[in-house]
C-alpha cells in the first residue's frame, strides 16, 4: 500500500511540475502577476509529493518489503541498517528518485529563500527547474519505476554488491547528486536570464552561493569516491580516468570555471555571456554524466544500467536540454550588454585565461571519454583511450593554469601590474626552483620520473604564492602590528580562496609523490616470513577465520617493525559475503604524513604461504588533506555575509560603522 | 557478439574480486625486467574488460597477455618491440594511449586546437574592446542632466 502511495505521489508530482513549467512562464511573458505567483506553491507541492515518494521507497527498504521488486533485487534482511538506507540510491531506479528529490528540494529552496528576487526572474527560473523535473519524472514513471511489485514476493532479497557496502560509498552518490543537481540552479537562472535578456550583478549574487554549494557537494562526492577506491579496490589506486569518474569530473571542471567567472560578473559586471555559457555547460555535463552512467553506453566497472530503452530516453532529454539552451543562447547572448572593460593583464584577464584552460580541460576529458564511441560509430576502428592519454594531454593543460593561479589573485582589477606582481613572487619562484632541484637530487636524478621536479615546483609556487598574497592582503610585512586585526576583518571569501588554492598545492604534492615513488612488493609470504617495504619490515604472523555480520573473513595479522622496533599490528581481511556470494578484500592501511603503508592479503598458495601485496605510498594523506582544504575553502566562502540573503543592506551599514 | 558476452562475464568477475592482478608466479626474476613489464602492462588494455589495463585486471586474457609481455622481455625485446608484437596480434585497440595517426588526429590535436581557438576568440574580443574604447568622447551633459548630477552628488555627501 505504501509503495502505491509513493507511485501515486510521483504521478501527482509530474502533474504539478507540468503546471509549474508552463503557467509561470506564460505569466512572466504577459506580465500577469497571479500566473507568475503559481511557481511558489507549485514548487512546494512538487517537493512534498516527491518527498512522499522518496519516503515510501525508504520505508520499503528499511522494513525489507520484498514484494517491491527494487527492494528484492537490491536488499537483504541481513544487511546492516546503514546499507539498507544507502540501498535506496544504490541502484538505477532509486538513484533517479534521489536525483529528482534533490532537484525538487532546490526548487523549493528558491521559493523559500528567493523572496527578494525579481518575480520575473524567479518564476522563469522555477519554470525551467520544473521542465527538468518533468523530463526526469517521465523517465522514472515510463522506464524505471522503483515501486513495481513482484508476485510472489521472494523470502529474502538478493543483496547489495559487497564492495558497495562501505560507509564511503554509502554517502558518495548523495553528495555527487547534490553537486550535479545543484548546477541546475545556475542553469535555470541562466536560461531565465536569457529569456529576460538581462544579466546583472544581482543575478550573479544569487547564482554564486548556489553554484558554490553545488561545487562543495561535488568536490566532497568526488573525494569520497576516490577515497573509497583507494581503500577498497585493493591496490591503492584512487583515480582511473574511468568514464564514470570522468562523468563527475567534467561538471566539476566546468563548475569551477563557472564559480570564478561568476565572481567577475558580480564584482565587475563583465564576462556575462561567458558565465551564462558556462552555467549551461556545467549542467549539460551533469546531464551527460547521468546519461553516461545510466544508459550503460560506456559499460564500466560501476555502470549498472544496461537497458537501451532508458539510454535513448536520457539521450533525448540531453539533446533537448542542451540543444535547446544552446539555441536560445545563440539567439539571445549577442544582444546582451557588454559589461566593464578590462585589459588582458588584469585579474579579470587572468581569471578568464584560467577559465579557458579549465574549459579546455573539460573538453579534453569529454573528447577522450566519447572518442571510442565516435570512432566506432564512424568506422574509424576500435580505439581505446585510457589513463596514459589523459595524463599526456590533460596534465600539461593544467600546469600553466597552476602557474597563473598564484599570480591572478595579486593582480588588480581592470589593469594589472604583471612586473610588480612577479617582483613580489621572486622569492617564491626561487624557492620553487630550489624545491625542484632538491627533489631531483633526492630521487637520484633520472632514477625517478622526470616530472616529479615539475610537480613539486608547481606545488611550492602555488602554495607559497597563495601565502604571499595572503600576507600582502593583511599587510604582514608593511605593518605587522595590525596584521592580525586585518586578518580577522578579511572577507571570508578571501579566506576561502586562500584555503582552496593552498589545498590544490597540497593535493599536487600528494599526486606527484604517490604517483612517482610508490614501493610495491608482491610475493608469496609464509607465516613468520619478513618482507622489507621501504623503511618497514613486514612480518606475516597469522591468518585466521573470523565471522562478520553478513560475511566470513580470513584475517591476516602482520607485525610492522621499523629500525628493529615493532611499531604496529596490521590486519587486512579477505571477506566472503553470503548474499550475494562474493569475495572482497579489505586492505589494512597505516596512514602518516610521510606516507601510507598499505597491506593486502590474497589467496593461500598451494605450496604453502599466502600471496601478500605490500605497498608504501608516499604522501597519500596529502591528497585527502588537499581535497578537505578545497571543501573547507568552499564552506568558508559560503559563510561570507555577502552571500546571505538581504546581506547587501546590512553589509553597507556595517561598512559605514567601521569607517566612523 | 562473442566479445560482448565475454565482456559482461568478465565485468561480473571484475566486480567479484577486486583488482589483484599480477601474481607472484608470473613475475620475472630480474627486478629491472619485471619493472619494465609492469610499466608496459599499464599501457596495454585488457581486451575483454571495460577500461582496465592488463596490469589491473584479473581476467584470464589479461594474465595471458602479461605472460606474453614477460616472454618477449625475457627474449630480449625492447619496450617498443613488445608493443609492436602485441599490436600486430590485437590491433590498436590494445593500446590505452592511442597511436598518433589520421584516425586519432581529432583526439590528439582537438584539445590544443580548442584552446588555440578560444585564445584567438578572446584576443579578438580584447582588440574589439580596445577599438571600442577609442570611440569619440560621449556628448557633454545637458543643463538638466548637470543639475541632476549636482543634486545627487550633494545628496550623497550628506
Amino acid at each position: 500500500m505504501i509503495a502505491e502511495i509513493g507511485h501515486f505521489a510521483l504521478v501527482l508530482a509530474l502533474c504539478v511540475a507540468l503546471v509549474q513549467a508552463i503557467v509561470p512562464l506564460v505569466g512572466a511573458r504577459r506580465g500577469v502577476d497571479s500566473w507568475m505567483a503559481v511557481s511558489g506553491p507549485a514548487s512546494t507541492m512538487q517537493f512534498l509529493f516527491i518527498a512522499i515518494a522518496f519516503g515510501a521507497l525508504m520505508n520499503a527498504y528499511v522494513t525489507s518489503d520484498f514484494s517491491v521488486m527494487n527492494v528484492a533485487q537490491n536488499s537483504h534482511t541481513e544487511k546492516p541498517m546503514l546499507y539498507k538506507v544507502a540501498g535506496v540510491w544504490g541502484n538505477h531506479e532509486g538513484s533517479l528518485l534521489l536525483w529528482v528529490t534533490i532537484l525538487s528540494l532546490f526548487g523549493f529552496a528558491v521559493t523559500l529563500f528567493g523572496r527578494n528576487l525579481p518575480p520575473g526572474l524567479r518564476s522563469r527560473a522555477l519554470a525551467v527547474q520544473a521542465m527538468i523535473s518533468v523530463g526526469f519524472l517521465l523517465f522514472i514513471l515510463l522506464t524505471s519505476n522503483p515501486f513495481a511489485r513482484i508476485e510472489p514476493p521472494p523470502i529474502d532479497g538478493s543483496g547489495l554488491n559487497p564492495i558497495l557496502q562501505d560507509p564511503g560509498l554509502a554517502f558518495h552518490p548523495p553528495f555527487l547528486y547534490l553537486g550535479y543537481v545543484g548546477f541546475s540552479m545556475a542553469y535555470s537562472f541562466a536560461i531565465a536570464a536569457l529569456l529576460e535578456g538581462r544579466v546583472d550583478p544581482a543575478w550573479a549574487r544569487w547564482v554564486r552561493p548556489w553554484t558554490l554549494a553545488a561545487w562543495i557537494f561535488l568536490t566532497c562526492g568526488i573525494v569520497l569516491g576516490s577515497w573509497w577506491a583507494y581503500y577498497t579496490l585493493g591496490w591503492g589506486g584512487w583515480w582511473y580516468w574511468d568514464p564514470v569518474e570522468n562523468a563527475s569530473f567534467m561538471p566539476w571542471l566546468a563548475g569551477t570555471a563557472l564559480l570564478h567567472s561568476a565572481v567577475v560578473v558580480e564584482k565587475r559586471d563583465a564576462l556575462k555571456s561567458w558565465t551564462i555559457l558556462l552555467a549551461i555547460v556545467a549542467f549539460g555535463f551533469s546531464l551527460l554524466g547521468t546519461f553516461l552512467v545510466r544508459s550503460g553506453v560506456l559499460t564500466s566497472v560501476h555502470a549498472f544500467a544496461t537497458d537501451p530503452k532508458r539510454g535513448v530516453f536520457v539521450l533525448g532529454l540531453l539533446v533537448l536540454a542542451v540543444g535547446g539552451s544552446f539555441s536560445l543562447y545563440a539567439v539571445r547572448a549577442p544582444a546582451m550588454k557588454m559589461g566593464g572593460l578590462f585589459a588582458p593583464i588584469s585579474r579579470e584577464g587572468s581569471l578568464l585565461f584560467n577559465n579557458v584552460l579549465m574549459a579546455t580541460g573539460a573538453a579534453t576529458v569529454l573528447l577522450g571519454t566519447l572518442y571510442p564511441l565516435f570512432a566506432d560509430a564512424l568506422n574509424l576502428g576500435k580505439v581505446s583511450v585510457g589513463p596514459p592519454f589523459f595524463n599526456a594531454v590533460f596534465l600539461p593543460l593544467m600546469a600553466p593554469m597552476v602557474v597563473v593561479m598564484a599570480v591572478a589573485p595579486m593582480m588588480a582589477w581592470k589593469r594589472g601590474d604583471l612586473a610588480g606582481v612577479l617582483g613580489r613572487l621572486k622569492v617564491v619562484a626561487a624557492l620553487a626552483l630550489a624545491a625542484a632541484a632538491l627533489v631531483w637530487f633526492l630521487q637520484g636524478g633520472s632514477a625517478g620520473p622526470w616530472w616529479t621536479a615539475g610537480g613539486f615546483a608547481l606545488a611550492v609556487w602555488l602554495g607559497l604564492g597563495t601565502l604571499v598574497d595572503l600576507g600582502g592582503r593583511i599587510g604582514l610585512l608593511r605593518d605587522p602590528g595590525r596584521a592580525l586585526g586585518r586578518a580577522l576583518r578579511l572577507p571570508r571569501s578571501s579566506w576561502g580562496m586562500v584555503s582552496a588554492h593552498f589545498g590544490l598545492a597540497v593535493f599536487i604534492v600528494g599526486l606527484t609523490a604517490s604517483s612517482a615513488w610508490t614501493i610495491e612488493k608482491i610475493q608469496t609470504q609464509a607465516i613468520g616470513e619478513t618482507v622489507q617495504v621501504g623503511d618497514y619490515a613486514v612480518t606475516l604472523k597469522a591468518v585466521e577465520t573470523v565471522p562478520g555480520p553478513n560475511y566470513t573473513a580470513a584475517r591476516a595479522t602482520f607485525d610492522i617493525a621499523r629500525d628493529g622496533q615493532s611499531v604496529a599490528l596490521m590486519q587486512p581481511e579477505k571477506r566472503q559475503y553470503r548474499m550475494p556470494p562474493r569475495p572482497t578484500t579489505t586492505a589494512a592501511i597505516r596512514s602518516g604524513i610521510a606516507g601510507d603503508l598499505y597491506v593486502v592479503i590474497g589467496d593461500e598458495d598451494i605450496k604453502g604461504g599466502f600471496v601478500t601485496r605490500l605497498y608504501y605510498k608516499p604522501c597519500v594523506l596529502w591528497l585527502w588533506a588537499g581535497g578537505a582544504l578545497l571543501v573547507l575553502g568552499g564552506l568558508i566562502s559560503l559563510a561570507d555575509r555577502r552571500h546571505r540573503i538581504g546581506a547587501p543592506a546590512r553589509a553597507r551599514v556595517a561598512g559605514v560603522g567601521a569607517k566612523a | 557478439m562473442r566479445y560482448s558476452l565475454l565482456a559482461s562475464l568478465v565485468l561480473v568477475l571484475a566486480v567479484t574480486s577486486p583488482a589483484l592482478a599480477v601474481n607472484p608466479d608470473e613475475m620475472l626474476k630480474d627486478p629491472a625486467q619485471e619493472a619494465r613489464a609492469r610499466e608496459l602492462g599499464k599501457d596495454l588494455r585488457c581486451l575483454v574488460c571495460q577500461n582496465q589495463s592488463i596490469d589491473d585486471s584479473d581476467a584470464d586474457l589479461a594474465k595471458d597477455l602479461r605472460i606474453i609481455v614477460r616472454e618477449r622481455i625475457s627474449a630480449g625485446d625492447t619496450d617498443q618491440q613488445v608493443k609492436t608484437f602485441v599490436v600486430d596480434r590485437y590491433g590498436d585497440y590494445v593500446l590505452l594511449k592511442p597511436p598518433f595517426k589520421a584516425s586519432t588526429l581529432v583526439l590528439w590535436l582537438g584539445p590544443f586546437a580548442l584552446f588555440g581557438g578560444a585564445v584567438a576568440l578572446f584576443a579578438r574580443f580584447y582588440r574589439r574592446r580596445k577599438a571600442g574604447a577609442g570611440l569619440p568622447a560621449p556628448a557633454p551633459l545637458s543643463p538638466e542632466e548637470q543639475r541632476r548630477l549636482d543634486s545627487l552628488l550633494k545628496e550623497s555627501r550628506q
